[in-house]
Formats: C-alpha cells, sequence, structure tokens
C-alpha cells in the first residue's frame, strides 16, 4: 500500500514559491517586513499594559498621554457609568447569549435605544452589536437590486463594506464635491430608488462635510439620506446631535448612524430614524438578526453616558478649546495638517512616507505620546498620517505637553527643519 | 454613438492618465498595463462618466478590466 492511500485527505505540501491563497499578501508582507526591518517599534502591535485614565495608559512600562483613542469625552472611567456596568453585571450576567430577537433583548437594550430616542429627539432607534455593524446591516438591507447607494469616496470601510454586501449599484463621488454628487443623482434613471450615504467628520483627515449643501441636492432628486456621525456624536453640534444638528439640517437626515465605541466609551452601534417604517428593520436586518447582542453591562454603561453626555456642554467647549490649541500650536511648529483650520477633535499630521511616519510614530512612543498611525491603502491619497484624537479629558498642560512632544520628535527625526 | 467614435473620445480622454505613453488597444488592461491606482480609477472614471453623461457605477466597473470591454459597456451604456 502506498503513502498516498493511507492519507487521501493530506493536503498537498507547499513548498517555498509556490502559490497558495495566501500569495495575494505577498506585498503586504514584504512591506510589513521591510518596515520592521529598519528596527522600527511595530506600529500595530501596540499593547496597553495599564490604563490610568481617558488620557493616560502604561505602554512598555512607560506612563503614555492617549492622543489616538477617540474616547472624545472621556467617559471611560466616568464613576456613574462603571456603577451602572458594574450593577448591570451583578444583576443580569455577563451576557445575553442570543441575538435581539430571540432571547437577546434585556431591559437595558431597550432602555438604551430609550436613551438614543431622547438624545437624538428621534422616534426609533436600532442597536447594534457594533457600528460595523450597524452600517453593514442598515446600509445591505435598505438598498436593494435595482436602487442606487451614491456615496463619497472617502466612506468608512464599514460603509463599502455595506455596499458590497447588498445588492444596489454603488456610484462613489469626489470627497466632499457637491458637483460631483449632483451629476451622478441626475443620470441616475428614473423610479430607482436612491440613497445618499455622507459622513459628518471624516476620520482620516479630521475635516466635515458640507451637509447643508449636500443633502439639500440629494433631497431635489428624491434619495433618502444616511449620514454616519461616528465621530461627532457628543461633541458636535449644540446638544452634542453631530454635524447635521450643528448645520441645522438634523430633520433631513433619515437615517443617522453612530457607534458607543468613541464618546459614548464602550462598544456597539446604532440608527436612529424618523421613518414611520423603521421598526421592521428588526426582523429583515441580518446583521442585527444572526449575531449576540450587546452584554447588560454594555448597554447599561452605553445609557448612562449617553444619558449624561445630554449635558456636556462645558465639557464640549474645553474639547473644542484643545482642538484649536493643538492646531495651531503643531502648524506653528512647522508640521503639515490635514485641515488648515480646526474642524473636529481629530487632526491629522501629514508624513512625508511610510518609513518617516513610523519613525515619527516611534519618536513620539519614546516621547511618551501615543497617536494612531494610519498609512495606505486606509487613507486618502495613499498618505501616511499621523492622526490625533483629543479628549475633553486632555488638560490645557497636557496639550502643551504634547506641541512640546511633536516638536522633539519632529526634529529628532528630521521632518522639522 | 458608434463603437469607432465612442472610441475615439475615450482615447482622448485616456491621455492624460496614461502617463507612460503605452499604446492603447483593446487588449490593454488598466491595472496591469496601465498602471492605474484607485484614485486614477476615479479621476478616469469620473472624465468617461461626464464626457457621455453616463454613470459607470462600481458593480459595472468590476466587469472591466481592459480598454475593449471599456468601450463595449460606454457604447451599452448609451442605449
Amino acid at each position: 500500500m502506498t503513502e498516498a492511500v493511507n492519507q487521501p485527505d493530506q493536503p498537498e505540501t507547499l513548498v517555498g514559491g509556490e502559490k497558495d491563497l495566501f500569495s495575494k499578501f505577498d506585498s503586504l508582507i514584504q512591506m510589513r517586513t521591510d518596515l520592521l526591518s529598519t528596527g522600527v517599534t511595530d506600529p500595530f502591535g501596540m499593547v496597553m499594559e495599564r490604563v490610568v485614565s481617558p488620557t493616560v495608559a502604561i505602554c512598555n512600562g512607560r506612563e503614555t498621554i492617549l492622543l489616538g483613542t477617540y474616547n472624545y469625552m472621556g467617559m471611560t472611567f466616568d464613576p456613574d457609568v462603571i456603577a451602572a456596568g458594574k450593577q448591570a453585571l451583578d444583576d443580569f450576567g455577563s451576557g445575553t447569549t442570543g441575538s435581539r430577537v430571540l432571547n437577546g433583548t434585556y431591559a437595558g437594550h431597550k432602555a438604551v435605544e430609550q436613551a438614543l430616542c431622547d438624545f437624538y429627539a428621534m422616534d426609533h432607534a436600532m442597536v447594534f452589536s457594533t457600528g460595523y455593524q450597524a452600517n453593514l446591516g442598515i446600509i445591505s438591507t435598505i438598498a436593494g437590486k435595482g436602487d442606487y447607494i451614491i456615496l463619497d469616496i472617502d466612506s468608512h470601510a464599514s460603509i463599502w463594506d455595506g455596499c458590497k454586501m447588498g445588492d444596489a449599484e454603488v456610484v462613489p463621488f469626489k470627497h466632499n464635491d457637491i458637483e460631483a454628487m449632483e451629476k451622478r443623482l441626475r443620470r441616475i434613471p428614473e423610479g430607482a430608488g436612491k440613497l445618499v450615504i455622507l459622513e459628518g467628520v471624516y476620520s482620516m483627515m479630521g475635516d466635515i462635510a458640507p451637509l447643508k449643501e449636500m443633502i439639500a441636492v440629494a433631497k431635489k432628486y428624491g434619495a433618502m439620506v444616511l449620514v454616519d456621525e461616528a465621530h461627532s456624536m457628543g461633541f458636535i453640534g449644540p446638544n452634542g446631535r453631530g454635524v447635521a444638528e450643528d448645520q441645522g439640517c438634523l430633520d433631513d437626515v433619515d437615517f443617522v448612524i453612530g457607534t458607543f465605541s468613541k464618546s459614548v466609551g464602550t462598544v456597539g452601534g446604532f440608527c436612529v430614524s424618523n421613518h414611520p417604517k423603521f421598526e421592521i428593520m428588526r426582523l429583515v436586518c441580518r446583521p442585527y438578526v444572526f449575531t449576540a447582542s450587546l452584554p447588560p453591562s454594555v448597554v447599561a454603561t452605553a445609557a448612562t453616558s449617553i444619558r449624561k453626555l445630554m449635558d456636556g456642554k462645558a465639557k464640549r467647549e474645553h474639547l473644542w478649546e484643545n482642538s484649536k490649541v493643538l492646531h495651531k500650536g503643531l502648524t506653528d511648529a512647522g508640521f503639515q495638517l490635514g485641515t488648515e483650520s480646526p474642524q473636529s477633535a481629530i487632526i491629522a499630521v501629514i508624513m512625508p512616507d511610510l518609513e518617516r511616519g513610523a519613525a515619527m510614530w516611534e519618536a513620539l512612543l519614546h516621547e511618551g505620546l501615543y497617536v494612531n498611525l494610519a498609512r495606505p491603502p486606509a487613507t486618502p491619497a495613499n498618505m501616511t498620517l499621523l492622526r490625533c484624537s483629543l479628549c475633553a479629558e486632555h488638560s490645557a498642560e497636557q496639550v502643551q505637553q504634547i506641541i512640546g512632544m511633536f516638536t522633539r520628535a519632529g526634529k529628532a527625526v528630521g521632518i522639522l527643519g | 454613438m458608434d463603437r469607432e467614435e465612442t472610441s475615439a473620445r475615450i482615447a482622448a480622454l485616456i491621455e492624460p492618465f496614461n502617463k507612460k505613453g503605452v499604446a492603447v488597444t483593446d487588449a490593454t488592461r488598466f491595472t496591469d498595463d496601465l498602471e492605474f491606482d484607485s484614485l486614477t480609477v476615479m479621476d478616469f472614471v469620473a472624465a468617461i462618466e461626464d464626457e457621455f453623461d453616463i454613470i459607470i457605477s462600481m458593480n459595472a466597473q468590476a466587469e472591466i478590466e481592459n480598454y475593449g470591454q471599456l468601450v463595449d459597456a460606454v457604447v451599452k451604456l448609451q442605449g
């Protein structure tokens, strides 16, 4: 008997250089190997050993200021939020072990949806297990075969994946280009359903969208409008409802998508809407139905945090101040930023290339500052960015410290003259 | 508009994007031969859409790999 007959199912061993399913990742593996061979710390492998507060953690044994966590309103260590989570763990256990439409809806899930309705002053709220799933679920479900999705080319991955999962025709337009959007809306065949997808704040460059003008154009062509306000909730707008509220056009938004993993300070995603038929989504939206619901402690912390964010005016003002000071400080130091003026709590510092971006990222880490290194293909125009996200809990002193760290690191790496 | 005229107009539009001056035939591939990246594709598609007043959705773009397929698609989209 030959060996081959003894082991009929054993896959053939591939020897070096032969193609297999992983061959498509070869160029990325090479890029990563080249980068790490320069001796730089892996920017995508950092571990926070201890988290001291919303703005400070211990990384590699060193106290580090956190400037890349999207923890805009600093709710992660709020005593009321933590108490609500602990109480829910005691009262409802560690998890629901079920879908929202079966055994996974507890009192806490209804309470957090009510908190969202109150926060946005809207009729319906639907909570998903992550923000990614909220976009995936809503977009793929409402735009079907024969419908058209018109979206900004710089949309977040979760929006693109929602488009890919659905059957609609997908038509992108140039970032924030109102005329390009209108041209595409005008060309859509008569009678086809239309969904325009925009974001309030675009997270790579930290710029905002001219939502008022864009939504007016979308409505002129009879399109429904979905706005992802993940990076503006809690911070932008008189009540923290986002860029659409700030520009006075929230009433014309059909669907607001948001997340609990930024200003709210935990994890989860949602859609709020005034559409009279919205509740049917709970039965037809697969990323809502076919996954387990959020743990009771998570929805309890989220509900408490959302209600506290309604009264966050003083924190919002301090966060704006932080954003303005950091933007001016980095501009004066000689850095090139993603926006000419501060538009959100994100400030993107443009690096000349990936190699020097990674070196700068590491130099900042040695200074005791953590920021996000964003690299192609996730970035617009294949740029390498050091993305800073400010927190309402950053003190004025910390912001000055940050500017000093950037200046020293920039000179050490040779980005600043 | 017939295929020949459509092809001539697309050929004119492709010029500024054809940085290496590759000789374009129906078999010329956008990614492999012309080395278009995603940003170039967006600008090039927008130029064609404006020229012919059509929409080439991402779904349609996914089926187009070479120049000949693009000309065929534009002829068809003009109805």
